[in-house]
């Protein structure tokens, strides 16, 4: 039978790669890598998943250098000479193994105002959102957004500013700067703006070469520097 | 590959390394290319020496290095516009290896030229 | 307030990237140009003095440069040595004053 040689990472922010012989079975999944060394082979091993079937990300983790969503990744795909590396999701405190702390991710998420406040009651008539306008093209193209991390994971400018609010949370308040119900929006351009929100993002393009629903967040952010832009120039930011 | 490169193996990624690189080169080039410029004021001596010196192929080498680092950063530069203005576009994806089609035009030219 | 100086700047930068793509495209065509037809310092510096078309083109060109370059470092400054603040903006200040001196000079070397 055909084996995988598998380095896993193990520890916390220190650490040490655990080496692993695992079958290598058709149609295999990374996940299901993962999976079989911790029932079969290191009970001990730390790893998040849920669904299994690429609705969730929880199962994201760097898998030979690159942040993937392990149960959507064909190891076929990734090792074709039968050598893997998993690794926790860079650019987020690891809690165990494989595991990281998302809590920054998620607090940055809220700090770019990811949150919606509508302006209308219960008591109000419905807002009318014509599906096909400009503007809401524009967020159906982003709204798919789960918080997986991928982005988030892969963006260097996350690394090099420590700060930097990241591509998932400019792209959630992308999609409610041009929701037309939201209410709240000139503070969400204030709290999205300056060198830690959408003017450090330098296009690298990496979130949008990774993300696993095909999202760019680059557009959204590159939507939100114009916006901030044009709210300065008229002195409203 | 290098575990640094291997996330970051991408045309974004190499475009935004091109860019900023060459940014920086042509930032520490200016002050220099200004003051020889200037030496045309009041020491047209020097001027003519300095010039002289350019003559040497090592020098036109490294003149011909620095039209290729304008011509990448103007590239990049007019592609990052195109990012950063124009709607997304899937094909947006193929404006890095458009950048780098032109920079090579323009430092073809110049090497022909020389 | 950061988000306003921060859009202020992107602004810039871009307003002179888009004058600089311009100017880049002129001043590489007649790079080429005088290259390729072997003038040499003396006949360009024929052509281009006293001429005021080149004068104001370059003028242009330098305040573009010097609007551009500066805040361009700013960012590598931040990301690359980690140098953030008043004190990394007042080096820049000064780096655009000096590439606003030097130029001045080279322009007036050149097409005065």
């Amino acid at each position: 039978m055909r084996t995988l040689e598998v380095r896993v990472w193990r520890g916390g922010a220190e650490g040490r790669f655990q080496h692993f012989e695992v079958p290598r079975r058709e149609s295999q999944t990374v996940l299901d890598v993962v999976t079989h060394i911790q029932r079969a082979q290191e009970p001990s091993l730390a790893y998040r998943f849920a669904c299994r079937v690429g609705m969730c990300g929880s199962c994201a983790m760097t898998v030979n250098g690159v942040a993937r969503w392990t149960c959507r990744t064909h190891v076929d795909r990734v090792a074709p000479d039968g050598r893997l590396e998993i690794a926790p999701l860079r650019n987020l405190p690891v809690i165990r193994d494989l595991v990281t702390d998302m809590r920054e991710f998620f607090d940055k998420w809220a700090r770019a105002k990811g949150r919606f406040e509508g302006r209308r009651t219960r008591r109000d008539d419905f807002e009318r959102v014509a599906p096909d306008s400009e503007a809401r093209r524009q967020v159906d193209a982003a709204i798919e957004c789960i918080g997986c991390g991928v982005c988030y994971s892969s963006c260097d400018v996350v690394a090099w500013n420590p700060d930097y609010l990241g591509p998932a949370a400019l792209n959630r308040a992308w999609t409610l700067l041009r929701d037309v119900r939201e209410a709240t929006n000139p503070e969400r351009l204030r709290a999205v703006a300056g060198d830690a929100g959408c003017h450090a993002c330098h296009t690298h393009l990496s979130c949008t070469e990774r993300c696993p629903k095909q999202i760019s967040p680059t557009a959204g952010i590159a939507g939100l520097k114009r916006a901030a832009a044009a709210a300065a120039l008229k002195g409203e930011l | 590959m290098n575990p640094a490169l291997r996330a970051r193996n991408h045309p974004g990624y190499w475009a935004f390394l091109v860019h900023r690189v060459s940014g920086i080169l042509l930032a520490l080039y200016l002050p220099a290319h200004f003051w020889v410029l200037g030496l045309a004021l009041h020491d047209a001596a020097r001027l003519d020496a300095f010039l002289r010196w350019t003559d040497q192929p090592l020098v036109r080498l490294g003149e011909w290095g620095l039209v290729l680092l304008l011509a990448a950063h103007f590239a990049g530069g007019l592609r990052l516009l195109a990012l950063e203005f124009l709607p997304w576009r899937e094909w947006h994806k193929g404006l890095a290896a458009l950048a780098a089609g032109v920079t090579l035009a323009f430092a073809l030219a110049f090497a022909l030229a020389l | 307030m950061s988000a306003r100086r921060e859009a202020l700047l992107w602004a810039a930068q871009r307003a002179s990237a888009a004058l600089l793509a311009l100017c880049v495209a002129v001043h590489l065509a007649t790079m080429i140009y005088a290259v390729h037809g072997g003038l040499s310092a003396a006949q360009i510096l024929e052509r281009t003095r006293g001429n005021a078309a080149w004068l104001a083109f370059y003028s242009v060109f330098l305040l573009a440069v010097v609007v551009h370059a500066p805040i361009g470092l700013r960012a590598v400054l931040a990301e690359w040595l980690g140098w953030r603040g008043a004190s990394r903006d007042w080096l820049l200040a000064a780096f655009a004053a000096a590439l606003a001196w030097l130029g001045a000079r080279a322009i007036l070397g050149v097409f005065l």
